[in-house]
């Protein structure tokens, strides 16, 4: 385990939208474990992006706002242009998402029975979510383990982490929010060999006023449909 | 029986035919003749419609419906269904377009760090 032990070999994927309030102190966060971190800007207008590059990260900037989930796919594509990656970690950019967590998945994986270790915040009972937005992911769950195949207890966790294989698999082209089911099926479709690991997400006021609504995922449901 | 039986019929067959050309993926080709010949019989029964007004009246007559002009209603908004359809696809084409353009139009221009180590 000693080549991997400075996570050189790790791209860690945020996608950003103005978050200026918290992208530097996310992005200081990563850069204390994993030494790689890309930024994909999706035509912030905050000034999010020079912040994120300020903090030390990679920044590629979409030249116009296309979704989170085509964010996620510009970081996976550039993250293959490196040949020394071996791993990629998504993770949210309004700092819900502990960077311990994202070393343990990373950790998991380099176990090497695994092409993807998935976030689950369902798994203990250390994180406190709100009762409409327990109903939100509960309905969103079934819908995926009914469609999908895969049996998961969290498909909507933004903390994940694939192996170089599984990445290059893992082609999203939902733009907007469906992408995390897309994610789901796309591992029922290749049959990735996955786990899922209990993580802590910080409900904050900031994160809690930027989450999914329940309008959101009605949007969901008609992007899955109307392919 | 229904007097209205034959109109419903046809309506209900034209919202099916319209669904399956959205779901069905088809070639290109296909799509486009259809397309072009749905246009060209379009235009015939227009002209035919305004050179001869009461043969719309017959038809309706014959298929169960009251008048010319609700036939002519029926028949626009399963039209305007199918444009609406059509658009909507139209326009994810068009955006998973502009998404591979807007992509490789930033990861061209960010920077690498890996290969300025193999360069140092």
């Amino acid at each position: 385990m000693v080549a991997g032990a400075d996570n050189r070999d790790v791209w860690v994927v945020v996608p950003l939208f103005n978050e200026a309030t918290v992208i530097s102190e996310v992005i200081d966060g990563v850069l204390a474990v994993f030494p790689n971190v890309v930024c994909v800007d999706d035509g912030s207008t905050d000034g999010s992006a020079a912040l994120a590059a300020a903090a030390g990260a990679v920044v590629v900037r979409h030249p116009l706002n296309l979704g989170q989930g085509a964010a996620l796919q510009t970081g996976f594509e550039y993250a293959q242009l490196d040949p020394g990656m071996r791993y990629v970690v998504t993770l949210d950019s309004d700092g819900q998402h502990q960077v311990v967590d994202a070393l343990a998945l990373v950790e998991r994986l380099r176990q090497g029975d695994l092409d993807a270790a998935l976030g689950s915040r369902f798994l203990d009972d250390r994180t406190k979510p709100g009762v409409l937005k327990r109903i939100v992911l509960w309905l969103a769950i079934g819908f995926t383990n009914a469609t999908t195949g895969v049996k998961l207890t969290d498909a909507h966790n933004g903390l994940r982490a694939f192996t170089r294989d599984a990445v290059a698999k893992v082609r999203i082209t939902q733009n907007r929010m469906a992408h995390a089911s897309e994610i789901v099926s796309l591992i029922g479709r290749h049959r990735l060999r996955v786990e899922e690991i209990p993580v802590h997400i910080l409900y904050t006021d900031y994160s809690r006023a930027k989450g999914q609504s329940l309008w959101n995922s009605v949007n969901i449901l008609v992007d899955l449909m109307l392919k | 029986m229904d007097p209205q039986l034959p109109i419903k019929i046809i309506l209900v067959a034209a919202v099916i035919l319209v669904a399956a050309l959205i779901v069905w993926p088809g070639r290109g080709a296909r799509r486009v003749a259809l397309r072009r010949l749905g246009t060209v019989a379009l235009v015939l029964g227009a002209v035919a419609a305004i050179a001869f007004p009461e043969i719309t009246g017959t038809i309706a007559n014959f298929l169960g419906v009251g008048r010319g002009a609700d036939l002519l209603l029926y028949g626009t908004v399963i039209a305007f269904v199918g444009f609406a359809f059509a658009t909507r696809i139209e326009k994810r084409r068009v955006d998973a377009q502009i998404t591979q353009i807007a992509r490789a139009q930033a990861i061209a221009s960010a920077h690498r760090p890996w290969e300025a180590e193999r360069a140092a």
